[in-house]
């Protein structure tokens, strides 16, 4: 993609690809059908069973009711699990003849504040029912992930690039910072969470350094917010490397004439800073601003790492996230899990579309 | 507007003192106040630049002194950030050192007291830690080798063979990339656990999540395709100058010897990139094993079982005995990154490039 950022005059047309050229070259020869699909073979038919038909199989178990999918059974088309998923349609299952309950879809239901379940009756006929709502998704998911995105994006983006450009500005030890800001990438997010859990313990270091006696961050008696800063701390943290990598490689293909222009200009090093290197970093900025806000979107193994393997403190949902929830329905709900990784999907290609948009009118190539 | 309002001063008088002009005629006054009339004695001339009432030389040396702030405040926030970046690692290795009592008390130390080595011996006599290595390290490697073939075989097609529908195919699979990937997560489980599976001596079994063997396939087997990679071989290929092709195909060679005799030599250190990238993503990789491996524990990787072990009875976590685990999980991945250092780096830093 940057390499279209790069060249604004070869556009990308989507069309062009379905245009067939006639390019007689070197390289090309003669058309090998048969011989190219051949050696595409595996790549092809591996896509196929793993990533093309999961695709579209996903987007139709989002749209079945009561889906099973050990036996593949569903009760027909709905769009009553985005409901559930979102909060605005409760359900109500019935127990069956064999103790299980089978779950039974209203809408229009009343919403409730809490999740779980809300009510179980014995109706006319004596059969057990029960009747509870999903708020997970609407009243922690969809918040935490919103705020982790909004936190994070712009915070490490801002770090990233003050550490990058200070790197780029001194004359001494520049590989060994490099290398030392590189290392948090090579790292296992689940390890490292883990040492984060120990820093903000209510006995751990930041408390001792910071004074704050035991004031608790991660634990299950902490408030969602504390949870919410070290969450964030670490995203940052783990987030850095990757960023300044791509930002250190920019500023080194900035034209050292631009520098001397401003400096002739009499441009301070604040103003040189935002009006020359901002600018022309642009493209790298706006290629970590899109990979950063999916990534961001789908948080999931640092909450796990900070957090434990219920990835909240038990019982609560305090952080949880929409991939979190995703990976917890795949076993039981799969076609909730499907409904929300759609609803992921469109909030990611909005976003995308939105910066690629914005960027049109900012971005200086 | 000064003399008009207090006429405190003469004009005259004022520019007489500054000149020390007194007793001169009329003419001579008037001609030496103004100094553009004075005579100039070019030899001695000076050209003085003034900015704000410093010359140039003050100039240099206030830009001079302003650089040296500048780097040792550069230096200075550099320095800090490194200290925040490696402090969770210093910590780790202090932590594991430490014992329960000392790493919970309310005084914390920055050296233990005591170096202790027995939080590392409970790992491994508590831990399984050598199975857990050896499960990833074989998904690690299988993965990643059946990558390379199919990353080598598709890179070579796109960049060298011509066929229909090529760039139709080539930004399909650069679509995918897009989509994130729980899309995938959910049906490719739905998958692995309905995929038959012929198992020696028992015939052939429904789902793959049951065998040993057909589990660690479902860790293998989905991962065996990766797109970026395809991509970044592909530029690597496409580098390789079409007078190479040329002069393989004069001296009789096959496209299969041209691609494992040239091509993939002269593409040796993206390969490298990949296998090692490769590597480290298996040693890492959480969610999907996760997944798969829930009806065995001895299966699971070194990640999954990391995480959630290591409570004592009351269900507090035991981090001198938990830090000794991620120093395990964590040193074997600082020593590739010191080794293939420059492969590393180059490899995530052209996913900047790509875009």
């Amino acid at each position: 993609m940057a390499n279209e950022v790069s060249k604004p005059k070869r556009r990308f047309n989507i069309l062009s690809i379905f245009r067939r050229k006639e390019r007689v070259s070197a390289d090309a020869g003669e058309r090998n059908n048969w011989k190219a699909w051949l050696y595409l073979a595996p790549t092809i038919i591996l896509m196929a069973v793993f990533t093309f038909y999961p695709l579209i199989n996903t987007i139709v178990i989002a749209f079945l009711k009561n889906y099973d999918y050990i036996s593949q059974v569903h009760e027909g088309f709905t769009m009553e699990n985005f409901g559930v998923v979102l909060g605005l349609v409760g359900r109500s299952e019935m127990m069956n003849a064999d103790g299980i309950y089978e779950s039974i879809f209203r809408w229009n239901c009343t919403r409730f504040e809490s999740d779980g379940v809300v009510g179980i009756y014995l109706n006319s006929e004596g059969v057990v029912s029960r009747a509870y709502f999903t708020m997970n998704v609407i009243r922690y998911a969809f918040p935490n992930t919103l705020l982790i995105t909004f936190i994070t994006v712009p915070l490490s983006i801002i770090i990233a690039l003050l550490i990058s450009i200070g790197l780029n500005s001194i004359p001494a030890f520049k590989k060994f910072f490099q290398t030392i800001f590189f290392i948090p990438y090579v790292t296992n997010a689940i390890a490292v969470g883990m040492v984060f859990a120990v820093l903000f313990d209510y006995k751990g270091i930041l408390n001792y350094l910071l004074g704050l006696g035991t004031l608790t961050w991660i634990d299950q008696a902490a408030p969602a917010w504390r949870g919410m800063i070290a969450l964030c701390v670490y995203i940052i943290w783990h987030s850095l490397p990757f960023k300044i990598l791509i930002f250190l490689s920019g500023l080194q293909n900035i034209d050292k004439q631009y520098y001397d222009a401003a400096k002739i200009d009499c441009a301070g090093k604040m103003k040189t800073m935002l009006n020359v290197t901002v600018p022309l970093l642009s493209p790298q900025i706006l290629y970590i601003m899109i990979t950063s806000f999916i990534g961001s979107f789908k948080e999931y193994t640092s909450v796990v790492g900070l957090f434990g393997q219920q990835g909240t403190s038990p019982g609560s949902y305090n952080m949880y996230t929409v991939v979190y929830y995703i990976y917890d329905m795949v076993n039981s709900n799969v076609q909730y899990g499907a409904a929300a990784a759609v609803l992921l999907f469109l909030v990611i290609m909005l976003f995308t579309a939105i910066q690629f948009k914005v960027s049109k009118t900012r971005v200086h190539y | 507007m000064a003399k008009q309002v207090t006429g405190a001063y003469d004009d005259r008088n004022f520019i007489q003192k500054l000149f020390h002009l007194k007793g001169k005629s009329e003419k001579q006054r008037e001609r030496e106040a103004k100094p553009e009339y004075q005579a100039i004695d070019t030899s001695r001339m000076q050209l003085v630049i003034k900015d704000r009432a410093r010359n140039a030389d003050q100039l240099a040396k206030a830009q001079k002194v302003a650089h040296i702030i500048f780097l040792v405040i550069t230096y200075a926030f550099l320095i800090f950030m490194s200290v925040i970046v490696l402090f969770p690692f210093y910590w780790m290795v202090i932590t594991s050192l430490k014992s329960t009592t000392e790493i919970r008390s309310l005084h914390q130390t920055f050296f233990p007291q005591n170096v202790l080595w027995s939080n590392y011996i409970t790992v491994f006599n508590s831990f399984d830690f050598v199975t857990y290595v050896g499960n990833t390290l074989l998904v690690g490697v299988i993965s990643t080798a059946g990558t390379l073939v199919t990353t080598i075989f598709a890179a070579f097609a796109f960049a060298r063979l011509n066929f229909t529908g090529k760039g139709a195919l080539f930004a399909i699979l650069l679509a995918t990339m897009m989509i994130p990937g729980e899309m995938m997560v959910i049906t490719n489980y739905i998958t692995v656990s309905r995929l038959p599976w012929y198992e020696f001596g028992k015939g052939m079994q429904e789902g793959w999540l049951n065998n040993k063997d057909s589990v660690f396939a479902a860790m293998i087997v989905p991962f065996w395709v990766s797109v970026f990679y395809i991509y970044l071989l592909r530029q690597n290929f496409k580098q390789i100058p079409n007078e190479l092709y040329l002069a393989a195909k004069v001296d009789g060679k096959s496209d299969w010897q041209y691609l494992w005799k040239v091509m993939v030599p002269l593409a040796m250190p993206t390969l490298i990139s990949i296998f090692i990238l490769k590597l480290m993503g298996a040693w890492n990789s959480y969610v999907w094993p996760n997944l798969v491996t829930t009806s065995n524990k001895e299966w699971r990787l070194v990640t999954n079982a990391l995480r959630g072990s290591f409570t004592n009875s009351s269900g507090d976590p035991e981090y001198g005995i938990q830090m000794a685990a991620t120093i395990l999980v964590t040193v074997p991945l600082l020593l590739l990154f010191i080794f293939f250092r420059k492969y590393i780096m180059r490899g995530v830093g052209r996913a900047g490039i790509k875009g």
